[in-house]
């Protein structure tokens, strides 16, 4: 297991040519001590951080590992703070041997306060390495400070979930992603989820199926309703459904989805037991007797499956009509910290499906 | 299933990185042995890991060892923690070994197969679906034909409305007609679309990533000919000896074990036409047509473009070793090549003309594997006059590893008041641009039998068309009397390897 060394620099008072000018000479020293010694260049991030919470997030950040940013600039923001103080870190996974290669990410963390926001562009812009994807993430909020720093940005980071309003957020990612290609954790918690329904309905005779969903129930995290939709948003922009907005009921949101052969009952249950953030479970029907539900659990998503003792569908449903099969999809859970570095790791990808699922989203939102 | 339904495409798939895999059950020849072990099993744990095995998976494990399923499955949890690129998560273990059964026999025996049959049957019965086949052949090569026919005899190399797909491990022959002849045997059984040859070089991201390097930027192509390119060397070598390995080596010796397959296909990366698209049957037209430009040397001609020698005792990584003849296991007067080099032409419109120069070794000065692209010098040296000590010819080399990169070496001005000129490096490591670590070659390479795209495996012509260059030499230094030239162990390799380049060259620096 690789130590990792890091090399420090740190100023009052200081100004973001005098941190770049550190850096450079930062990374210089590091190379003459070890040729082993190689900067990553894969992306920028930035991250616009209130002050009180600058180490929860430095935390979260180190948790997700190899999908460190390449540069990671930290704008850790104090209101009351009238001067930039900057401390500069080049760490190293370890100590190269012969003919070895050990990466270099570097980490700058930026105190501005109220007298900075104005100019957080011409802080910031020194500070990123020129012709890398910049990745731009506020955790927090600070819409005004996102907005400063977007010119600078390829890529946003964002978590619908964290928007108590789901219209809002949905606006708010739409608004991104006229300027940037948006990452949304919210999207990324849903993966599983879709790569699961897609290999369910992979089988030839199976994908007939999915012309006749009848009814689809999610069950989510409390907070998280914003990942329903958004699943509901992917389903309807990949197979053609009209969406209405749904209407709550006693905590439960519902409506119908127009299909082009029928209707499909939506359902949005929230799952108090749900620990994390996300997706709880889902349930299925078709107008040929499908019943699928899949649940979070232990070791990946547990299915259960039952054609009902009517209808046709071909193949081998009509073989197993009446019983339940049940099995586990094997796969670990990814966790937050695992969650953030997919995010990262996202910024350098496009999936063209989210704008559409998150268009479709929009016209279900009560 | 009807026409309507087998072309429906489906619309969930769009944008995920992890596209679908038919429910499927893999079944390994050799299941106790060391491949199985080290990289199929872990392998499989690191796709379970990362939810990319099929919704339905199931895993037999045949071998001559009489033992009961949970006997294998602990085996199986050993391995895979031993072995695995990432610690288990215990959860997705289990879960994976729940679905682990074991068949014991020997690879000759039908009720071995016919257990094996209702087996499958079974596991078609509880998913309610027959499930895909794909029988992974990690044995002794004696057994390839073997196995394949006792499949074929027990029917198991159908299923109706599933795919049935056999995963041949290397070596694929140690000769042309033992090829021709193991081919013939495998595709009286299955078709050829149901034949994956591995050779796990391909599966490499690094030798992916050639593709990419060649056909995604278009500052090389104007370049990547006779007219520029001088000469191309690909080296393979490495710092350590046999090991225990000497029961497989010594039957098999450099040329079979890394040139026959693995560096021809670097060569082909290298020589290869931009296919019309990367679909399996393109890619691999492309790479025939190379091997098919490479002339099958007479007797004559091996004596000038090929060498081979074997290691002696030397000094590497600070130790004393000893040489190859004294490695325990390996026989008495054993002609056995542990380093062999070719000078090979391609002889077709882009590459006439240009020596293509392949070495491979163990117990050389350390490990790396690399192409080198030696570009012509350039026509009027201006700079000759004030010394231009130094100057070479460009040189593009792309390093597969251990630090995967790209290096391009220039000429360039050392500071001061005179125009003298040196090499200097600009160089590219692909660790320090992706944020992703690159999966095992294995993990790819099952999935992708699994998904029945053959893209990254050898197809039957291909690999006669690399025995049709390696068997003469084979055949020649089989045929001549040993004993071996020696090298040092630790060395550059042997100096009879200078004999076979052309005037004016000379190789690289291991």
């Amino acid at each position: 297991m690789p130590v990792s060394s890091d090399a420090v620099w740190s100023a009052r008072d200081t100004t973001p040519d005098a941190i770049e000018a550190a850096l450079r000479e930062l990374l210089t020293a590091r190379h003459a001590e070890n040729g082993g010694y190689a900067p990553a260049r894969v992306l920028n991030m930035i991250v616009f951080v209130d002050h009180a919470w600058s180490g929860e997030i430095a935390n979260r950040l180190r948790g997700v590992g190899r999908y460190h940013a390449s540069r990671l600039v930290v704008l850790s923001y104090e209101p009351s703070r009238r001067r930039i103080d900057a401390r500069a870190t080049v760490a190293s996974e370890g100590d190269p041997g012969p003919g070895e290669l050990s990466l270099l990410r570097e980490t700058v963390i930026v105190e501005i306060g109220d007298p900075h926001l104005d100019d957080l562009l011409t802080i910031a812009d020194p500070l990123v390495v020129s012709d890398l994807l910049t990745l731009l993430w506020s955790p927090h909020g600070h819409h005004h400070a996102l907005g400063e720093l977007l010119p600078l940005a390829q890529a946003v980071l964002v978590d619908s979930v964290d928007e108590p309003d789901a219209r809002e957020a949905i606006a708010r990612a739409q608004a991104l992603a006229r300027d940037a290609y948006v990452v949304d954790l919210a999207w990324l918690r849903s993966t599983p989820w879709r790569e699961r329904l897609a290999s369910t309905f992979d089988p030839p005779p199976m994908r007939r199926q999915l012309r006749t969903l009848t009814s689809l129930s999610i069950r989510h995290h409390p907070d998280s309703a914003i990942a329903a939709m958004l699943l509901i948003g992917w389903l309807a922009s990949r197979l053609g459904w009209e969406l209405s907005p749904l209407v709550a009921h006693h905590g439960v949101l519902s409506g119908k989805a127009h299909g082009r052969r029928q209707d499909i009952a939506l359902h949005l249950v929230p799952s108090p037991e749900q620990q994390v953030r996300g997706l709880a479970g889902l349930e299925l029907e078709t107008a040929s007797g499908l019943h699928l539900r899949l649940d979070r659990g232990p070791g990946g998503l547990h299915a259960r499956r039952r054609w009902s003792t009517t209808g046709s569908a071909g193949g081998g449903a009509d073989r197993s009509r009446g019983q339940e099969q049940e099995w586990t999809m094997l796969g670990a859970s990814r966790g937050e910290a695992g969650i953030l570095g997919e995010g990262i790791r996202q910024a350098l990808l496009r999936d063209p499906t989210y704008a559409p699922a998150l268009a479709a989203a929009e016209q279900i939102v009560p | 299933m009807s026409a309507v339904e087998q072309t429906l495409d489906n619309p969930l798939t769009t944008g995920l990185e992890r596209l679908p895999v038919a429910p499927t059950a893999l079944v390994i020849f050799g299941a106790t042995g060391d491949l199985a072990r080290r990289k199929l099993l872990p392998a499989l744990y690191n796709l379970a890991h990362e939810g990319a095995l099929p919704e339905h998976f199931r895993l037999v494990g045949v071998s001559r060892k009489d033992k009961e399923h949970d006997d294998y499955r602990e085996e199986c949890r050993q391995a895979i923690r031993s072995f695995s690129r990432r610690t288990p998560d215990e959860e997705v273990l289990e879960g994976l070994l729940a679905h682990v059964k074991y068949v014991p026999g020997t690879f000759d025996d039908p009720s071995v197969y016919e257990e094996l049959g209702q087996l499958l049957d079974r596991f078609d019965d509880a998913v309610g679906d027959p499930l895909s086949r794909a029988f992974y052949l990690s044995t002794a090569p004696a057994f390839f034909p073997v196995i394949v026919e006792a499949l074929g005899q027990q029917g198991l190399n159908r299923r109706e409305q599933a795919d049935v797909r056999v995963i041949i491990e290397k070596p694929f022959g140690t000769s042309l007609a033992e090829a021709t002849e193991l081919n013939r045997r495998v595709l009286e059984v299955f078709d050829e679309s149901q034949v994956f040859r591995i050779d796990h070089y391909l599966g490499k991201e690094t030798v992916q990533n050639m593709l990419a390097f060649r056909f995604a930027n278009g500052m090389f192509e104007p370049l990547w000919n006779r007219n520029y390119i001088d000469n191309v060397q690909i080296t393979a070598a490495e710092d350590i000896g046999i090991g225990s390995r000497a029961g497989y080596y010594d039957h098999s010796g450099a040329l079979r074990d890394l040139i026959q397959n693995h560096m021809l296909q670097l060569l082909c990366h290298v020589a290869m036409e931009p296919p019309v698209n990367f679909t399996a049957e393109e890619v691999r037209n492309e790479k025939v047509k190379v091997l098919q430009a490479i002339h099958a040397p007479t007797a004559e001609d091996v004596r000038q473009m090929a060498v081979r020698a074997q290691y002696g005792p030397g000094h590497a990584g600070g130790e004393d070793v000893v040489g190859y003849l004294e490695e325990e296991g390996v026989a008495e007067g054993s002609i056995t090549e542990t380093f062999a080099a070719l000078r090979l032409e391609v002889d077709n419109w882009r590459w006439a003309g240009v020596p293509f120069y392949l070495r491979a070794g163990k117990r050389l000065a350390r490990k790396i594997t690399e192409i080198a692209i030696t570009l012509k010098p350039v026509p009027h040296l201006a700079f000759s006059a004030e010394g231009s000590l130094g100057i070479r010819p460009n040189q593009l080399i792309l390093t597969l590893q251990p630090n995967e990169g790209v290096s391009l070496q220039l000429g360039a001005k050392i500071p001061g008041t005179r125009m003298i000129i040196r090499p200097v490096n600009m160089e590219f490591l692909y660790g320090t641009s992706f944020l992703s670590q690159s999966p095992e070659a294995y993990e790819r390479l099952i999935t992708d039998a699994m998904r029945g795209d053959p893209t990254l495996f050898t197809r039957n012509d291909e690999v006669e068309a690399q025995w049709e260059i390696c068997d003469p030499i084979v055949s020649t230094w089989a045929s001549t009397p040993g004993p071996l030239s020696q090298y040092e162990a630790g060395s550059q390799g042997p100096a009879e390897a200078v004999g076979i380049l052309c005037e004016g060259h000379r190789w690289r620096a291991i």
